[in-house]
């Protein structure tokens, strides 16, 4: 059978996606540039068919705390958010973290800070990937450049979410959510059972039955040393994820004299970047961080001898460029370039800071 | 007759609830919330319901209420236990899902979250311990604390000028049409202990016949917080609580 | 007239020592250990005077930590 090829805006791809992954249950609250999320699922209507729940709520406050409750259930659940809205989930996501809840969070990011704008930024990329809320611990991030991988990143971020025991997070930004085009959505997935649920995650609090002691989802530890004893296990959580889970994508990388560093849409507007460069010339490759968290820094480390300077870009102040130096160690220089506020820049602004700033 | 002669399985009358476990309470003597556990754990048991018993524990003293009662919990970030109740209840219909909360977790940094859930109509039972303090903190104003009342950050009496006024969240749920009960008990004397057990079975009752939301405010003591002994701090809430809090249903639909 | 005997068992290591089983009481059976302590320092309740005994349960309603069982005979 044909794959069936669909036209759609990012955020509806998630939306669509969600549903056929078998997700349980969505809780959100309107902010721009990601409101098309709530807005489709409401649209189609997936409690008549799948029986997934899906719930405006009255503040992203109480979306984030439903994903706690969901999770605690050991449902698939998750929200979505944009920059100020996902500002204010940082106290659940942290709950979640260190209940170790599995479950899916989305941010399509936009200029800040405060009220900022409705523009496209990455500006949150320090938010999501070291901490943003209390305590130490990480998202798996997942930082899509395509309405494609919107739509391929529902069900990863729940498969990783869940194999983890950890909350998984989409870094989009407002371009990817809100640009159209082709994608092909996941097959149709049935939602667990409840019998399925007590089976893999028997930590649910789905009801005691007498054949177990009571399941108590917490992230409460008054003994530091127990306290201590959790957050050494989260840790070595962590170093296994950064282990197993980093995934980047490398374009034109192989004889390159310069290296760009970006993710989301940046990665793809840098694209043309090295288009252009070739045109005159210049041999520069992209690494595109699919996984923000864990961060490919082998992965970039393995260039330090290869090219003449590495290039992050991002649309903010320079934030990603930090793991980027701490790959790299000094071993190579390493620049920044972004636009603020929620410019985008072209392709050969771009190229432009990339010959002013490593040649 | 000998006493012994009395003790034997066949002439009990009281006891501990089978699903209230042997852990020692870590509540201050006297203090209200032991009883309301009781009666949590007697309702659900009396309704066959331990299977599907679903609690959220709030932040504050009750914020260990899961180490007492046999069932599955969720321990809550502050104030937000209705938010959770609410996802618990719409993913798990059949499960009977209720929140434990204080006067501080519910009525000042919960007060969105409660408004709402109840609003919205969930089927779901808010247990709201009023007792006037935060216990857990230290004794600290709560929106509930009377006015001349004093605690540690009004240590001169609550005044309404600079603190306002003492908040009657029941009140205000009362008015929400997707809230089918609310109502306000105490736990002092025996027979205020039976009429709350049936308030409690009746809102768990209307969660688990989809009715929509049931509060039940138990109207308590602090006697650590409130600087009394246990019967004192009982006496005092007889003469000031009840007052600004009079007992009794508030809506019953 | 049948007449109703009761006794109660208080749990000693979770009393807290509260009284309020002891007010409760109608019948002044309970009382606070005047000297002994438990293990956590508190002055249980105990049955002073075990003869006046209902079995009304009014002690175990009222008490916040469980600790008291209650039985009852008619003669």
């Amino acid at each position: 059978m044909a794959e069936e090829i669909r036209l759609m805006k990012g955020n509806e791809a998630i939306a669509h996606a969600a549903i056929r992954c078998g997700a349980d249950g969505y809780f959100g609250y309107p902010i721009t540039p990601q409101s098309e999320i709530l807005e489709t699922l409401m649209e189609l209507k997936p409690w008549e068919t799948t029986g997934m729940v899906v719930l405006q709520a009255e503040s992203e406050i109480a979306a984030i705390n439903m994903v706690y409750g969901g999770a605690g259930c050991g449902k698939a659940v998750m929200t979505s958010s944009s920059s100020p809205g996902v500002s204010l989930k940082q106290e659940g996501i942290s709950y979640l973290a260190g209940a170790e809840l599995p479950c899916l969070i989305i941010n399509v990011m936009r200029g800040g800070p405060g009220l900022g704008t409705i523009q496209p930024s990455q500006a949150d990329y320090f938010q999501t990937v070291k901490g943003g809320g209390h305590g130490d611990y990480r998202l798996i991030t997942l930082a899509p450049a395509s309405v494609q991988e919107m739509a391929d990143f529902v069900g990863l971020g729940f498969e990783l979410a869940f194999k983890y025991n950890n909350p998984a997070i989409i870094l989009a930004d407002g371009v990817i959510g809100q640009m159209m085009e082709k994608v092909v959505l996941p097959p149709f997935q049935k939602r667990r059972t409840e019998e399925e649920i007590r089976k893999n995650c028997p930590w649910a609090a789905l009801g005691k039955t007498a054949d177990r002691k009571r399941n108590v989802i917490t992230s409460l530890e008054l003994d530091p040393a127990v306290m201590e004893e959790n957050n050494i296990r989260f840790q070595k959580k962590y170093k296994i994820i950064e282990k197993e889970e980093v995934r980047y994508e490398e374009i034109n990388c192989e004889d390159a004299d310069y290296l760009i560093v970006a993710f989301g849409s940046m990665a793809r507007i840098c694209q043309k970047t090295i288009e252009m460069a070739q045109e005159q010339g210049i041999k520069i490759g992209l690494l595109r961080p699919i996984t923000l968290w864990p961060f490919p820094s082998q992965a970039i480390a393995a260039y330090t001898d290869k090219v003449k300077g590495i290039i992050s870009v991002e649309l903010n102040a320079g934030q990603m460029v930090e793991d980027v130096r701490l790959a790299v160690n000094g071993k190579v220089k390493v620049e920044h370039f972004g636009r603020l506020g929620g410019i985008v820049p072209t392709p050969d602004e771009v190229l432009s800071a990339i010959k002013e700033k490593l040649m | 007759m000998d006493v012994n002669e009395i003790i034997k399985p066949e002439n009990l009358v009281y006891g501990k609830p089978r699903l209230m476990n042997d852990n020692a309470m870590h509540y201050c003597p006297g203090c209200s919330h032991g009883v309301v556990h009781k009666l949590v754990a007697e309702v659900i048991e009396d309704m066959g319901m331990e299977e599907n018993a679903i609690g959220i524990a709030p932040v504050g003293c009750a914020v260990f209420a899961y180490n007492y009662i046999d069932i599955d919990w969720l321990e809550a970030a502050h104030g937000r236990a209705p938010a959770i109740a609410t996802a618990v209840k719409r993913l798990n219909p059949s499960k009977m899902v209720f929140t434990y909360q204080g006067d501080g977790d519910l009525a000042a940094i919960g007060t969105a979250e409660t408004i709402h859930a109840c609003n919205r109509g969930e089927n779901i039972v808010i247990i709201f311990i009023n007792n006037g303090i935060y216990g857990m903190t230290g004794g600290q104003m709560a929106p509930t604390t009377l006015e001349g009342m004093v605690t540690s950050t009004c240590p001169y009496g609550r005044n309404v000028e600079l603190n306002g006024y003492p908040l009657k969240i029941s009140d205000l749920v009362a008015q929400l049409d997707g809230a089918c009960y609310v109502t306000r008990q105490s736990v002092h004397t025996p027979a205020a202990v039976r009429k709350a057990k049936k308030a409690l079975r009746q809102a768990f009752e209307n969660s688990m016949n989809h009715k929509g939301a049931s509060l039940v405010e138990i109207v308590s003591t602090c006697n650590s917080g409130w600087k009394m002994t246990p019967d004192q701090a009982n006496k005092w809430m007889e003469q000031h609580m009840f007052e600004k809090y009079p007992l009794g249903d508030l809506k019953n639909e | 007239m049948a007449k109703i005997k009761g006794a109660v068992v208080v749990n000693n290591d979770r009393c807290k020592g509260c009284e309020l089983c002891v007010v409760a009481c109608p019948a002044d059976v309970l009382a606070l250990q005047p000297k002994e302590v438990n293990d956590k320092g508190y002055h249980y309740a105990y049955m002073k005077n075990p003869d006046n005994c209902i079995g009304c349960a009014s002690c175990g309603l009222v008490c916040p930590d469980g600790c008291i069982t209650i039985y009852k005979v008619k003669l």
